[in-house]
């Protein structure tokens, strides 16, 4: 740090220190990291695949249903949190407030039909102890689920600052972060529902 | 669990271990409380933000880290110097050699390099400290506990004995249950989060702190290689984070991955470890290229040969660190295809490193070599670091390896290119830029008795063992028997350990010694060297930099001596007030949280697990809370304090 | 530094008056081994060159422009560098590179299959399972199971099929060639063959835990006839092996020398069951948490 306090007036609101500018970069290398950590979930996953020892297959249990469910769920909220941030950009702190609380109901909607579809599979006899395949797939959709369920108290963090202090240089830029956090975790479930629905199904 | 299943009992070696941690903590105590220092330790060290102090702290835990290590070796050397020695069973022997490894690798050699990286990058792109000061102590932190977690394992609970590559499914629950090996997981786990957030870290500093006019290939050596570094680290680390995570589960939570029964997969161990693990040594090298880059340009008084080649091989070097993994393991009976295609990758890395080497000796060409400590151990590294390096060519070629794996010519190899290499350019960085930090030098004549001991020592320790790979002597073995023709090369082989210890104890005594009778310098640029972080006085002020420097090429201090420019005019120069981070208390506590959760799961105490964790959170959250806004350092206070630095200089 | 150059001449110098008789690996007694050797030395050929340049450049480096009396104040000018030399020595090391390449990637492909010096001859095919911490050694096709010793005959290919009980072990038998791991629930294969008769050392390579020291066996290279004679007289003295008994020497530990006159196959093949030793030991009431904390 000690960087200079030069305010930008040019720029959006989130990117006008030099605080703000390094943090956002640093967060993007940060999901890059993130997109290593997933590939390497999604490499162990497909390498495991098909070790059933004598558990049940994923044909047998996915159901087409609620992961369709989940799907919508979660791209719904990928688009209200861009909302949110198209809100912010506007100078609106109710407007983002609004939508980043959306963002949370359909976050938490997610986690129920997720949780939901785990205890299905439980009482089917898929844990994560039943086989190497189901180790690596609760541990891929529940590393998943434990981002979104961190970026949802993360989340909640920064609404409560944004309700105490209003749109300023440090709250806009954090909102912003975990905007793109939650856009992330978007991505990586399009990857899990092809990845994994898709071809889990088709096997 | 009963209390002797907790404290590892029934060793005279760890009592006396036991014994002499709690006397050294006592005495630790007993200093701070009766100097009353424990204020200070608190408000300038544990709270520190600035890159330099964690620096040193780095440094600090790396060379305790090398003690420890440096023990567990001579140990080694001590059971294997006559054949059917019955110093240590197997049992301590495999513990030993697996502690040696992880620590050398994670606890030492990582963390030196690191330390030095804090000092020296913002210095050297004349910045007044990285791009996340915060952040940067949580990453110190982080390897501190994940360090002191893994080295109470042989006090409480019993080491890891499953080698430092931890191979499952020997690895694993069924054949290693207990904690031994969750030290192993949890210690590199808490240690892997300070490190990824380093390479992120140093990469948006050096990316976007430098002083203006330094363009991307106008940065010192050095400041390139961490660099690409750090990038090797954030693609890298997480995957060693999953792997470490995947075994995790299945030893404490019955999962499947790498188990010998419902389908897990022992090969995938390997190459999720390796996948990390090839990376990870050039994570350890790099940096080492660049101390060396700028040892040796700056003691033969010139500009380094081939810049541009040096950036570039570099570059070339951390790509193919990514795709050579399987040649740790071309016995595992791949096809043909897939063993030629590593073996080739593998040996085309030898091309940037040999450009690298032959630069090196070209900065030295129409130079004028000044032969003092620093310089010596980058010397030594050229010759050293070659023979290790062509070893390297003929581990890579395939069909030959699998005579060589396994055996000691592969651990003559590493240990060649891993002490030549990486400790010798933390010796040599030491002592280079001890100066900048301490205000004195360290002293020559213990120096040069330590390098030539050390040096000479590790000689006469490894090249040995080249042979007792053709001999046939297997690594990891806790002994072995008369007439197998191993004896005369491994008792040679003991005398050069002792003689690397003795050339290590010189080294420490010798910052004792220099801190008391080394005199004080009266000049921030004591070799005569090239970049920026000798243009501020010594030691630096924690701003760094009054004035931030205008660079206009490579090197660009040397440019300003030439030109007789001083590097800070307080008469004519105009200054502003300096922005700083306040110190924070959250990273020693969120850590010491971590350590905690560690520490539980370690015991499979999930309570403990879990507890520690809300710990993380809610530090965490304090964080998120805090306004850190920081201070301004103001124009008179700037003024009184560089007069003050720069009055002994003139 | 003038001390490298010593140390590397004597230690060579050592290496040849022993004669390579004490380094298996530079002295082996069969085709797989030596076609290994061979590249080997080839490669040493080729890094002792490299090894010469940088250390002729490095001496002369060091030795013309170290500060010494009458040269301290010669103020160096400041080099670019050179794009000439520079392409020299990338170009170089290509060349020297692709001259390892191709040998290498010749004798990986060579090793895959039976020597070519006996390739009409029958592979004679011989399970070596590992466990901790022993060897099996099972001749499917002479229904004979030999454990920590194994007799070969001279002068024919032998298919080793690998596999392991549970830790990954590595069968090396260095005189006669390189090594190649053994995995619990896969089958990994190896060729070797013995030129001459005689005793060889074969051990596990690959750190298994507690006994891995001492997880050796001999190799008995017979003339063929001599071997024959040791097949029959061991079908028809050696005791059969019970699936009892084989369990009873799946639980880590040693074990003696022992022959059978059947083999583990019937009951077990560990490269298809990976999960049959940790069974094992559950039903005979192995407790491996109880053996640790010892």
């Amino acid at each position: 740090m000690g960087h200079t306090e030069t305010i930008d007036p040019n720029k959006p609101l989130e990117y006008q220190t030099e605080k703000s500018r390094l943090n956002i970069l640093g967060f993007w290398i940060f999901l890059g990291a993130e997109v290593a950590l997933f590939a390497t979930l999604f490499a162990t996953y497909f390498v495991l695949t098909g070790r059933l020892a004598d558990g049940p297959g994923p044909g047998e249990l996915f159901e087409i249903k609620g992961v369709l469910i989940e799907t919508f769920i979660l791209l719904t909220s990928s688009f209200t949190c861009g909302i949110a941030i198209h809100e912010m950009r506007r100078g609106s702190k109710k407007g983002l407030m609004i939508w980043f609380g959306l963002t949370l109901l359909l976050g938490l909607g997610f986690l129920y039909f997720e949780i939901e579809e785990f205890i299905h599979y439980v009482h089917e006899g898929a844990t994560i102890q039943t086989s190497a395949y189901w180790s690596s797939f609760f541990t891929l959709l529940g590393t998943h689920g434990a981002h979104v369920s961190l970026g949802i108290g993360w989340m909640i963090m920064i609404l409560i600052q944004v309700a105490r202090h209003g749109l300023n240089t440090t709250t806009t830029r954090k909102a912003f972060i975990i905007s793109l956090y939650w856009h992330f975790l978007d991505v990586v479930w399009i990857f899990i529902f092809t990845g994994v629905y898709l071809m889990g199904m088709v096997m | 669990m009963k209390l002797d299943e907790f404290f590892v009992t029934g060793d005279p070696l760890i009592y006396g271990a036991d014994v002499s941690i709690i006397l050294s903590m006592i005495g630790v105590v007993f200093v701070l409380t009766k100097y009353k220092k424990w204020g200070w330790l608190w408000k300038e060290w544990l709270t520190t933000v600035d890159h330099k102090k964690l620096g040193i702290m780095y440094i600090l835990s790396a060379v305790l880290m090398l003690f420890r290590g440096g023990v567990d070796a001579l140990l080694m050397r001590a059971q294997l110097t006559m054949p059917e020695t019955e110093f240590l069973d197997s049992t301590h022997y495999n513990e030993i050699f697996t502690t040696h490894g992880t620590i050398m690798i994670i606890f030492m050699a990582m963390p030196f390099l690191i330390g030095l990286m804090n000092v020296v990058v913002p210095l050297q792109i004349g910045a007044r400290d990285v791009a996340y000061p915060f952040l940067n102590a949580v990453s110190f932190w982080t390897f501190f506990m994940g360090a002191m977690l893994f080295n109470i394992s042989f006090v409480i609970g019993g080491s890891p004995g499953a080698g430092w590559t931890s191979y499952v499914p020997l690895a694993g629950n069924e054949l290693s249950p207990g904690p031994g090996q969750n030290y192993y997981l949890l210690g590199l786990q808490v240690a892997g989060i300070g490190t990824l957030l380093t390479g992120i870290n140093f990469l948006v500093t050096i990316l976007k702190m430098r002083a203006p006019g330094m363009t991307l290939m106008r940065m010192p050596m050095f400041t390139w290689s961490s660099a690409i570094t750090c990038i090797i680290i954030i693609f890298a680390f997480p995957v060693l984070t999953v792997a470490l995570a995947l075994m995790t589960l299945d030893r404490i939570f019955g999962t499947h991955f790498f188990t010998m029964v419902d389908g897990g997969m022992p090969m995938l161990w390997a190459n999720l470890f390796w996948l990390w693990g090839h990376p990870e040594v050039y994570i350890v090298i790099l940096p080492a290229f660049g101390i060396f880059s700028e040892v040796i340009s700056t003691f033969s008084r010139k500009n380094l040969f081939g810049y541009k080649a040096m950036v570039y091989s570099m570059v070339i070097i951390a790509a193919l660190s990514f795709v050579v993994w399987v040649h740790h393991f071309f016995t595992m009976g791949a096809d043909a295809s897939v063993n030629s295609f590593f073996s080739v990758t593998t040996m085309a890395i030898s091309i940037p490193t040999g450009v690298k080497v032959f630069n090196w000796l070209f900065t030295m060409y129409k130079g004028r070599i000044k032969i003092n400590t620093a310089m010596l151990w980058s010397l030594a590294f050229i010759p050293n670091f070659v023979i290790g390096g062509v070893t390297g060519v003929m581990l890579a070629m395939a069909a030959a390896d699998y005579q060589y794996h396994n055996t000691y010519f592969l651990v003559a190899h590493f240990h060649y290119v891993l002490i030549s290499g990486t400790v010798f350019a933390c010796f040599s960085g030491l002592y280079y830029w001890y100066p900048k930090l301490f205000n004195h030098k360290l002293n020559e004549t213990l120096g040069k008795w330590s390098f030539w001991l050390f040096m000479i020592g590790f000689n006469v320790c490894f090249f040995p063992m080249y042979f007792l790979g053709f001999a046939g002597m297997p690594r990891r073995v806790h002994t072995y028997a008369e007439g197998s023709g191993w004896f005369e090369l491994n008792a040679v082989a003991s005398v050069g350990g002792v003689m690397m210890g003795i050339g290590f104890v010189i080294l420490v005594y010798n910052i004792y010694y220099s801190i008391r009778y080394e005199p004080r310098l009266t000049t921030g640029d004591p070799w005569d060297a090239r970049n920026l972080e000798w243009a501020t006085p010594s030691p630096v002020p924690y701003y760094n930099f009054a004035k931030i420097p205008e660079v206009r090429g490579l090197d660009e201090f040397w440019r300003m001596k030439k030109e007789g420019k001083k590097d800070l005019d307080l008469k004519k120069d105009k200054l502003e007030p300096i922005h700083m981070p306040d110190y924070s208390g959250v990273p020693v506590i969120m850590s010491t949280f971590l350590f905690i959760s560690g520490f539980g799961l370690v015991f499979e105490w999930i309570w403990m697990g879990v507890a520690g964790a809300i710990g993380v959170v809610i530090t965490m959250i304090m964080r998120s809370f805090d306004p850190d806004e920081g201070y301004h350092v103001e124009v008179e206070e700037i003024k009184e304090i560089e007069e003050h630095v720069r009055r002994e200089e003139a | 530094m003038r001390i490298f150059k010593p140390l590397v001449l004597g230690s060579f110098l050592l290496v040849f008056l022993s004669g390579c008789s004490a380094l298996p690996v530079l002295d082996p007694k069969g085709p797989v081994g030596e076609a290994q050797k061979d590249l080997i030395f080839w490669s040493i050929a080729l890094m002792l060159f490299i090894v010469a340049v940088v250390f002729a450049l490095f001496t002369f480096m060091v030795v013309r422009y170290r500060e010494r009396p009458g040269y301290e104040t010669h103020e160096p000018e400041e080099m670019e560098g050179n794009i000439w030399l520079e392409l020299l020595w990338t170009g170089v090391p290509v060349i020297i590179v692709v001259l390892l390449a191709v040998p290498t990637v010749n004798t990986i492909y060579q090793l895959e299959e039976p020597p070519s010096s006996t390739k009409e001859k029958e592979p004679l095919v011989i399970h070596a399972t590992s466990a901790d911490w022993k060897w099996f050694f099972s001749y499917p096709e002479q229904d004979i199971e030999t454990v920590n010793y194994l007799h070969i005959p001279e002068d024919r290919p032998i298919l080793f099929k690998l596999t392991s009980a549970d830790s990954m072990a590595a069968l090396w038998i260095p005189r006669l060639g390189g090594q190649e791991y053994n995995m619990n629930g896969m089958r990994t294969e190896l060729f070797l063959q013995a030129d001459e008769p005689g005793v060889y050392n074969g051990r596990n390579a690959n750190f298994t835990g507690e006994g891995f020291t001492e997880q050796r066996f001999k190799v008995y290279a017979q003339k063929p006839e001599e071997f024959q004679k040791w097949v029959d007289k061991t079908q028809e003295k050696a005791p059969k092996l019970t699936k009892d008994k084989y369990d009873h020497m799946l639980l880590p530990g040693h074990v003696e020398r022992q022959t059978f006159s059947s083999t583990h196959l019937q009951y077990v093949d560990h490269a298809k069951n990976a999960e049959y030793t940790v069974n094992v030991r559950e039903r005979l009431g192995y407790d491996p948490e109880e053996e640790s904390s010892h």
